[in-house]
């Protein structure tokens, strides 16, 4: 075939209208307009049904999750499930509000000792370090962020907690302070590294504009170039969050796995993940137990889900602005 | 008419590159000086040594001097914030900040240690009526600066630079991203600026330079050629070369 009708062809595709090609006789034309069709509803069937999948394994783990935590409640009641903090489950008590506060607690202390560092680094890398300097760590930070998790985990066991044992004068360190630690060293390469591009991506011409008004580099940096990649860094520190909530081997080894709420930073506690993980293998399949762990699985999983959908929200924002 | 900038055997180098050679000049208060000549030959170069924005590329050097107000500005206990707080500078691409309208303009105020909403309010009003603006965005100061048109971000980016109540303005081909009308208007409020500032601006737009400029500076391949009166230099050029450019025949 000529290669205009191949050309007509494609436009009409796109354009997802079967129209009538160049007429070569009338069977022809019958023929390339009916394949057209096919093709192109074909194609659509396809994407529509990779996209249904996608939902429909999505849909189907929650349900999953949901199916078999949620028959928890039949010898639960959800308040004592959601606000009681003495898990025992050999005598029946199946308190899980020590391991959500564990959870919550734990990524909010990661925030706040990674987020500030982060920034400085992501300032350090963007704004003040001389050229090679940046050129080098940078790809050092981004092998940081490959690095799993189990690793992580072990040097937190075999140098922080000893550390924090001489430092404190302590027995036991393990819990939420050596757990967020661990964890803050593990998301500050993801955080620093994307608040650093986002930083770099300002336009010059902010920072002349602040310079020529006689704005200090301090100032500039805190007042235009920081609030400018905000939308960035505010991204960084999410992935950072969904890294640190869900992270599980690291906290197991370093957080104390004990089953009482987390009074004290330095008291062996358990979160979420680690319980999951540490419990699973020995549960009875038909046990409300069992059903308790899935449950908290869920849980884990919604809180996941709320932070993707706040990263879209903010992604689109920050396309906006 | 009194000098207030007064530049002395000013040599300027990127590297080994020599941009601006030997530069003498006095540049008059509360007038307006242009710089014209052909594309490279160093006006933007010389307008940033004005306000020291050129110590922000790494690799320059500067020698001679340059005295405002009698104070030599490459100076040891010179201050360059205050400097540059007394020297304003408008870009040639309107660059106002992804903030709101007033605090685009109240940027200045604040960062030398201005937090009184009320101070503010007064500075961003006179500002915004001194860059012509006032009228067109006294209604909606909170919206994004970014939603003002191109020729409205240059008048805002004008009210930033008055904000901070310079001596100086440096005005780098500000109205060549401009439409027409845009520009006219700019060129309006520049006539009415030079009342109380010393403004300095460079154009490739000779009839602009004409326009506006009380006295107009030529320039080639870094150094100056002729330094006239505006309408002197239009009309009578003492250089060939500047004849020649004024006319069309180069650059
Ligand atoms: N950052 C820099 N590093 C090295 N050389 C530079 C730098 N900035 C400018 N130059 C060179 O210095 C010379 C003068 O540049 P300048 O920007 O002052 O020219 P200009 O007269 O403003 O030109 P235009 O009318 O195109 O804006 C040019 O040859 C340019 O290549
Ligand atoms: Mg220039």
């Amino acid at each position: 075939m000529s290669e205009s009708t191949s050309a007509s062809n494609r436009t009409l595709a796109v354009s997802g209208q079967p129209g009538n090609g160049i007429r070569i006789g009338n069977g022809r034309m019958l023929d390339r307009k009916n394949r057209l069709r096919i093709y192109n509803r074909s194609f659509r069937i396809v994407c529509v049904a990779s996209a249904v999948f996608v939902c429909l394994i999505l849909l189907s783990i929650l349900f999953f999750m949901f199916r078999t935590g949620i028959l928890t409640f039949r010898s639960v009641p959800a308040s004592t499930f959601f606000f009681s903090t003495n898990w025992d489950p050999e005598n029946e008590s199946y308190g899980a509000f020590l391991f959500i506060f564990g959870t919550v607690a734990l990524t909010a202390l990661t925030l706040a000792i990674s987020v500030p560092i982060s920034l400085f680094v992501a300032v350090f890398l963007s704004e003040a370090a001389p050229r090679w300097l940046s050129n080098a760590l940078r790809p050092v930070l981004d092998l940081l962020v490959g690095i799993p998790s189990v690793v992580y985990g072990f040097l937190g066991l075999t140098i922080l907690i000893p550390l924090l044992r001489d430092i404190t004068g302590r027995q036991l360190t393990d819990g939420l302070l050596a757990a967020a630690i661990v964890l803050s060293i593990m998301v500050l390469p993801t955080i620093s590294r994307i608040s650093d591009d986002a930083i770099s991506a300002v336009p010059a011409k902010f920072k002349d504009a602040s310079y020529a008004l006689g704005a200090t580099r301090f100032q500039t940096v805190f007042r235009v170039m920081l609030p400018s990649a905000r939308s960035g860094i505010l991204y960084g520190i999410i992935l950072g969050m969904a890294r640190a909530i869900g992270e599980t081997m690291a906290v197991v080894m370093v957080v104390g796995n004990t089953p009482q709420l987390a009074d004290s930073l330095f008291k062996p506690t358990s979160v979420l993940t680690s319980n999951i993980v540490m419990q699973i293998p020995n549960v009875p399949f038909d046990s409300t137990w069992n059903y308790a762990l899935y449950l908290m699985g869920f849980l884990l999983l919604v809180i996941s889900l709320l932070m993707i959908v706040v990263i879209r929200v903010l992604q689109k924002k920050g396309v906006k602005a | 008419m009194q000098a207030l900038i007064e530049i002395e055997r000013l040599n300027l180098f990127y590297g080994s590159f020599h941009a601006l050679k030997n530069i003498s000049m006095d540049i008059p208060e509360k007038a307006i000086t242009a710089f014209i000549g052909p594309s490279g030959c160093g006006k933007s170069t010389l307008l940033r040594s004005l306000n020291r924005m050129n110590d922000m590329i790494p690799g320059t050097s500067t020698h001679g001097s340059i005295k405002i107000a009698g104070a030599d500005i490459y100076g040891k206990d010179i201050d360059v914030e205050a400097l540059r707080k007394n020297v304003g500078m408008v870009f040639q691409q309107p660059n106002p900040f992804p903030k709101s309208i007033y605090d685009n303009v109240a940027y200045g105020p604040r960062l030398h240690g201005i937090t009184s909403r009320h101070k503010l309010d007064e500075i961003v009003e006179s500002s915004l009526r001194g860059a012509a603006l006032w009228n067109e965005v006294k209604d909606h100061l909170k919206r994004s600066a970014l939603s003002l048109s191109g020729g409205q971000q240059q008048r805002l980016c004008i009210a930033r630079a008055l904000a901070v109540e310079p001596d100086v303005l440096l005005m780098d081909e500000a109205t060549s991203a401009l439409d027409p009308i845009s520009t006219l208007k700019i060129e309006e409020l520049a006539q009415e600026l030079k009342a109380k500032y010393t403004i300095v601006m460079v154009t490739h737009n000779m009839h602009q330079a004409a326009r506006v400029s009380n006295q107009t500076v030529f320039f080639l391949n870094g150094e100056v050629v002729e330094y006239a009166e505006t309408e002197k230099l239009f009309s009578n050029p003492q250089d060939q070369r500047t004849e020649d450019y004024i006319s069309g025949r180069f650059g």
